[in-house]
């Protein structure tokens, strides 16, 4: 296939006895957004490090942009952009001389380099703090201008490192908006998260890495299929209620511990008003009520058996 | 677009970068003037007189002033390169594709020029507290060549301890002995006046030599031993820091 933007085989990587990288293949169409996604200490950053060419595997091979990126560094680096985990901006220049150094650092004439640092300013909303320093941004702002300045050298291929952790949920959003017009403008998005629901929005290939290995890959829908469905949680003020509620509820689960139950639903009104009907009906007083949308805990626990919090414990 | 890289403007846009951020925190600039000054006035006017060390004080301490001050400039250089490597910039500018070369580079001259600008001021104070050199013109260009040929050996070895440290305070704190080797040297008081021990490192350390070739300058009696082995020390660590940092620079795991 010669449409692969990424194609990874059998990439292997170990600091000293520990395994970060266990024979991960991956294969990413040009022009798609393609998420992986794992728990902190799964691999991702790793992943992204070697797919960069900041980071030299133990085992496997790359070919990113069509190039190798073992022989063809050079040609892999002018293909890509990368923006890290943590706002790679510098604080002390401001929103413009960040982008303005991005444009000389790629060697843009004069005119062409204010061109360019105009049209960021001004698509990614920064035109009014351009003359601020980076340090004093918010983290949505910050994110915006790592982006705008990994966006100056005009990638075909753009890597995205848990682009929305930390972030409110205001500017995750605008951050999700900025990815989908990258892919409609013909780029490539290699994105990793920790959140099965930015994944779901984002990507149209998810890859699942738990421990170095990738446990799942498919679009969201495939995903989400293997995985069960959210859950509604009851809590109950004494036993014997609890008992009487998963006596009547066969399909449930109870917590005797947490006084708690819970039963699989998709959190739909009328399945919450059938279920809330029924326990009316058997007069079984409920004190707490919530409803759990899958996440990644769930994928995880259908997946690979464990959560990801023992994932990340180990 | 050019996808040759072009070390020499790369160095330069680098060092705009650096120069921009001494305008924008001053701070470490303040840092490296204002403490030197302080040490020397303690010194010289509450210390001075207890030494004896046949000469005026003034003139006996300015060259050991001078290296301190070349010492107290390092911090910012390790902190500022330490932050470029821990925030993710140093990544991002090798993804780039831009020379480890004008990344470092930039960074060297930076603290070249800044400690320099630091140097010239600590001079000047020193004037004003009746330092009063028998040095030819000859003999200045021979003590400001050992002073910048110093500030670079010593640059580049705090650039390596500023990437290979894993945080901004460690970097900090990387410079330390830097600033306390001119303690233990013969800049504050002669080597033979020292305990035992304190003695044998001062006369063995490399700012001992550097101070000395800097001393024989400003009294227009240049040592060539000395200067012989201080340029030999600089061009030493010069070597060993250049390479440590292009290690660090280069890892790729």
């Amino acid at each position: 296939m010669t449409n692969l933007a990424i194609a990874a085989s059998g990439l292997r990587k170990a600091y000293q006895e520990k395994i970060v990288l266990d024979g991960i293949d991956l294969n990413v169409r040009a022009g798609t957004v393609f998420s992986l996604l794992g728990p902190n200490g799964a691999g991702k950053t790793t992943t992204v490090n070697v797919l960069t060419t900041l980071l030299k595997a133990d085992a496997g091979t790359v070919r990113v942009a069509g190039y190798d990126i073992a022989s063809e560094t050079k040609a892999v680096r002018a293909a890509i952009g990368v923006t890290g985990q943590f706002a790679a901006v510098d604080d002390l220049l401001t929103g413009e001389e960040n982008l303005r150094l991005m444009a000389d650092l790629q060697h843009l004439r004069g005119s062409e380099g204010k061109r360019v640092v105009e049209h960021l300013l001004n698509r990614f909303d920064l035109k009014e703090s351009a003359r601020k320093m980076a340090a004093t941004y918010s983290g949505g702002m910050r994110r915006k201008l790592d982006l705008a300045m990994t966006l100056v050298g005009r990638p075909q291929i753009i890597f995205l490192d848990e682009p929305t952790t930390g972030l409110d949920p205001r500017s995750r959003r605008m951050m999700w908006d900025i990815v989908r017009e990258l892919v409609a403008d013909g780029m490539t998005i290699f994105l990793t998260t920790q959140y099965l629901e930015e994944a779901d929005r984002l990507a149209d290939q998810i890859a699942v890495l738990d421990q170095g290995k990738l446990v799942a890959e498919g679009t969201p829908d495939e995903l989400k299929r293997q995985i069960p469905g959210g859950h509604v949680r009851l809590r109950f003020p004494d036993a014997a209620r609890l008992a009487a509620a998963a006596r009547l509820l066969t399909n449930s689960t109870p917590d005797d511990e947490n006084l708690t139950l819970r039963v699989p639903g998709d959190g739909g009104v009328k399945s919450l008003r059938t279920l809330l009907e029924r326990l009316d009906e058997y007069a079984i007083d409920v004190e707490e009520f919530s409803v759990h949308t899958p996440d990644l805990d769930d994928v995880f626990l259908a997946l690979t058996g464990h959560s990801s919090v023992e994932a990340n414990a180990q | 677009m050019s996808t040759t890289s072009a070390p020499l403007t790369d160095a330069a846009i680098m060092l705009r970068r650096n120069f921009k951020h001494t305008v924008r925190y001053p701070v470490a600039l303040f840092n490296a003037i204002l403490l030197p000054i302080v040490m020397m006035l303690i010194f010289v006017y509450v210390f001075g007189d207890a030494f004896s060390v046949g000469v005026d004080y003034i003139d006996y301490a300015t060259p050991g002033m001078l290296m301190m001050t070349v010492g107290y400039g390092l911090s910012a250089t390790a902190t500022a390169v330490n932050s470029d490597m821990t925030k993710g910039i140093i990544n991002r500018f090798k993804v780039m594709d831009v020379s480890r070369s004008a990344v470092l580079t930039g960074h060297v001259v930076s603290t070249v020029v800044r400690t320099a600008v630091a140097l010239a001021a600590i001079i000047g104070v020193a004037f004003l507290m009746g330092f009063s050199p028998s040095a030819t013109f000859a003999h200045w260009l021979g003590a400001i060549g050992i002073l910048l040929l110093t500030v670079f050996a010593v640059g580049w070895l705090t650039i390596a301890m500023g990437l290979a440290a894993k945080t901004l305070e460690s970097a900090g704190f990387a410079t330390v002995p830097l600033i306390m080797l001119p303690f233990l040297s013969s800049a504050i008081v002669p080597a033979e006046k020292m305990g035992p021990g304190a003695r044998e490192f001062a006369e063995y350390q490399p700012f001992t030599p550097i101070i000395e070739a800097l001393r024989g300058f400003f009294n227009g009696t240049p040592s060539t031993g000395h200067t012989i082995a201080a340029i030999a020390w600089c061009v030493g660590i010069a070597v060993v820091g250049y390479l440590w940092a292009r290690a660090k620079f280069n890892k790729r795991g």
